[in-house]
């Protein structure tokens, strides 16, 4: 393992996770709703009337993003987020693996992570443990594996 | 002393907050740079050049809810909405884990986890999308699989959409 804190923009990254916490805290506080986006694009899909809340979310999440990426840093004189080449491979079956997963475990990194580990939930704790473990193993075989 | 209905506050109050919640989660997720996949990539990557950035957004995050819920969860509503929809749930069962190892594969071969891929259709790129596509098709046919199976499993009610988060 190599470690560049150079490349490394810490700050803007706890201010970002510390905003990520806040939204969560804002949702639960006010509407005692569990900041888990897995289940709110689920949910947003059913159509349901007790389900438009998520829309509004889910709404302001692009909005937000939108903030930063074309508002905040433009003025702030910060690189665009760099994007990657089309990589439909990667993106289908990664995606079709993230919503059987997700659906089967009941959460993502916000819903077990940020929410979970908030709650203090030992199911939450567990789900954490083992996705970080394998998604760390998957890039290992991915990116060391095959003799690279 | 507010009554029940003052209390609620006006049709209005809870969307406008739920959406100005949605806003502090996507800029936070775009300041921090998970929308980059490259990033997140590189935090999974600990046998490569680590790049911790992923840690310090999650410990931000944790950080506030850790504290932030302890004062919540006490109270016996919300301050706006009518009740809170907590996970009934406490089992480390066979579900969990193995959708935890399959997301956690997933996640490491496109770099996006649902917030992050979520967000990221705000750039121009194409990968998001084809990720958000690609998840709802694994969601959903994991969900309607299961529901033909065991539909009279007495864990069934876990797939209604309000009990569908931890």
């Amino acid at each position: 393992m190599t470690l560049d804190m150079a490349n490394v923009p810490w700050q803007s990254a706890l201010m970002g996770g510390i905003l990520i916490g806040l939204s969560a805290t804002v949702l639960l506080a006010f509407s005692g709703r569990i900041a888990g986006i897995s289940g709110m694009i689920n949910g947003a899909l059913t159509f349901q009337r007790s389900e438009l809340w998520r829309w509004w979310f889910l709404g302001g999440m692009l909005l937000g993003g939108l903030l930063y990426e074309y508002g905040v840093a433009p003025s702030l004189a910060l690189e665009p987020t760099p994007v990657k080449a089309l990589a439909p491979v990667s993106m289908i079956l990664g995606g079709v693996l993230v919503g059987i997963g997700t659906r089967m475990g009941n959460g993502c990194t916000s819903g077990h992570g940020v929410c979970g580990l908030g709650r203090l939930s030992g199911r939450s704790l567990a789900a954490v443990i083992t996705f970080l473990s394998t998604a760390m193993v998957t890039v290992f075989v991915i990116r060391h594996g095959f003799g690279g | 002393m507010q009554s029940e209905q003052n209390h609620h506050g006006p049709a209005w109050q809870e969307p406008l907050i739920i959406l100005l919640a949605g806003i502090l989660f996507g800029f936070g997720l775009a300041l921090s740079q998970m929308i980059n996949p490259d990033r997140v990539l590189g935090f999974l990557d600990i046998f490569g050049a680590w790049d911790p950035t992923l840690l310090f957004v999650l410990g931000g995050a944790v950080g506030v809810t850790i504290v932030s819920f302890r004062f919540i969860l006490p109270r016996s509503r919300p301050l706006v909405g009518t009740k809170f929809y907590l996970p009934r749930s406490s089992d480390i069962d066979l579900p969990l884990i193995g959708g935890a190892v399959l997301f956690g594969i997933g996640w490491g071969i496109a770099g996006y986890c649902p917030g992050p891929g979520w967000v990221s259709v705000i750039l121009k790129t194409g990968n998001p999308f084809l990720f958000l596509i690609a998840f709802v098709l694994g969601s959903f046919s994991y969900k309607t699989l299961v529901r033909k199976t065991t539909s009279d499993h007495p864990d069934s009610d876990r797939s209604h959409p309000s009990l569908s988060e931890p």
